[in-house]
């Protein structure tokens, strides 16, 4: 009885732990993000399959409160806990439909990953480049990741040609709430407008 | 020459009074909301007309620029890339010019080599035999960067019919690059007129087509780009203004990567929470 209890804990939970555990060290764990988000984009299956495999690997790999709370740049101080919360779980919608939005246009995307530069004990920066295809020319893509927890690093921010999607993600939404007279209901109205659209 | 280089003075003198102008304008109204969300700290000179010629453009752009990317793109690919490869050849003066007013004779050796090597071998600019040698392109420079570099500051933000985001120091730029570019000399200044160059020859009509082609060829380029940012977008002029100066400020620090452009005091400021 105890045996089988072991081996139940086993696969509910030790096992899918290993098998979808990502690496520690920041290059690798982009180049298997990259490989698994390839695999799942060249797989001839349904958008809303690609879409919901996409947004696990985005749960597992982003640090998506992190994000979030970024996004916010001076406004967070506005916000109280019960605000702070709304806005999290509208956010977390939002990044994912947004992030697998972008990604699922490209069917197979060929992104070599180059290099790293540690920036401090807690970002590194993985360099790597989308190759050229007849339409389009080559991008360059930088990851920021967020290695504070050295065992679990997060991706952060991605930077396209030295452009961070993470700041215009801030400063748009600095723009809504700007827009409003600093009343950040018209910022969670915007969001929930995206996720219904 | 001497009359260009007088142009080019007048030019330089209202650019820094007109920035004065601005700042001091800038410098009043909703400074605190600004201050909460943009990091660039650049404000808007007029938003509201700004959002309006931003909608005309993006509507010009449905309506004109992306079909006629599209049809652009449906050329073979070798007939596109000696385009692009064309466009960026003559463009490299305008760059050579500025390369030297920033005092970086580097990069004007490299980018005069590239013009001699591709006009030559790679005829008249259609193929990049100077990549091959090793003279990759350092990037493009204007007038607007210029002044960036000479320690100008940005001025404020807005949009311009049909030429799109610009700042005070970025639109001065514009009409500075008129004065420097030599293919807008040589196509408009009737003072050139030795048989070869000059308005005879060459009309000022060539001028403008080969900047649109440039345009469309840029369009033809970003199609996606621009359809995932419309999409993805909860406020598409905030997201084009903040590309825009991220771009720019990248551009004048000559850094090819972000890291050397950003401030991280934001993700130092969410991890310390």
């Amino acid at each position: 009885m105890k045996r089988n209890f072991l081996i139940i804990i086993f696969f509910a939970f030790v096992l899918p732990q290993t098998s979808f555990a990502y690496s520690s060290d920041p290059k690798q764990f982009i180049t298997e993000i990259v490989d698994e988000a390839k695999k799942i984009l060249v797989d001839t299956n349904t958008k809303e399959f690609k879409t919901k495999k996409l947004s696990e690997v985005a749960l597992k790999t982003v640090d998506i409160k992190g994000v979030g709370y970024y996004s916010l740049g001076g406004y967070k101080k506005k916000f109280n806990d019960e605000q702070l919360e709304k806005y999290f779980k509208l956010f977390e919608k939002y990044f994912l439909k947004s992030f697998t939005s972008r990604l699922t246009d490209y069917s197979d995307p060929k992104i070599d990953v180059l290099s790293v530069e540690v920036l401090n004990p807690k970002y590194t920066i993985v360099k790597s480049l989308l190759l050229a295809t007849d339409k389009k020319p080559e991008v360059n893509i930088e990851w920021r990741v967020y290695t504070k927890n050295p065992d679990k690093p997060l991706i952060r921010d991605l930077i396209i040609e030295g452009l961070s999607l993470a700041r215009v993600q801030k400063e748009e939404f600095a723009s809504v709430i700007e827009g409003n007279n600093g009343d950040v209901q018209k910022l969670f109205i915007s969001l929930q407008e995206f996720i219904d659209k | 020459m001497t009359q260009i280089m007088r142009k080019y003075i007048y030019i330089s003198i209202f650019a820094f009074l007109f920035q004065l102008n601005s700042a001091n304008a800038g410098s009043t109204g909703s400074e605190e909301l600004k201050s909460n969300g943009s990091q660039s700290g650049t404000s808007e000179c007029f938003e509201g007309i700004s959002r309006a010629m931003f909608s005309l453009n993006h509507g010009l752009d449905k309506a004109i620029f992306k079909p006629i990317a599209k049809g652009y793109r449906a050329l073979p690919v070798p007939i596109r890339k000696g385009t692009g490869n064309v466009v960026d050849n003559l463009r490299s003066l305008l760059t050579f010019s500025n390369n030297i007013l920033q005092g970086d004779f580097s990069k004007a050796g490299n980018t005069a080599g590239r013009f001699a090597i591709n006009t030559t071998v790679g005829i008249l600019g259609i193929w990049d035999p100077a990549s091959a040698l090793g003279l990759e392109e350092d990037g493009k420079e204007d007038f607007g960067q210029t002044m960036g570099v000479w320690g100008s500051s940005t001025g404020c933000y807005f949009v311009l019919p049909i030429l799109g985001p610009t700042t005070v120091r970025d639109s001065i730029g514009l009409i500075g690059n008129t004065f420097l570019d030599p293919v807008y000399q040589i196509t408009h200044n009737t003072e050139i007129s030795n048989g070869v160059v000059g308005n005879g020859n060459y009309s000022e009509h060539n001028y403008y087509f080969y900047r649109s082609t440039g345009a469309v060829d840029f369009r033809a380029k970003n199609i996606e780009s621009f359809d995932s940012l419309e999409e993805n977008s909860i406020d598409l002029y905030a997201s084009v203004k903040s590309l825009y100066l991220q771009d720019r400020n990248k551009k004048i620090s000559n850094s090819k990567y972000s890291i050397q452009t950003q401030d991280d005091s934001d993700w130092e400021e969410i991890d310390n929470k």
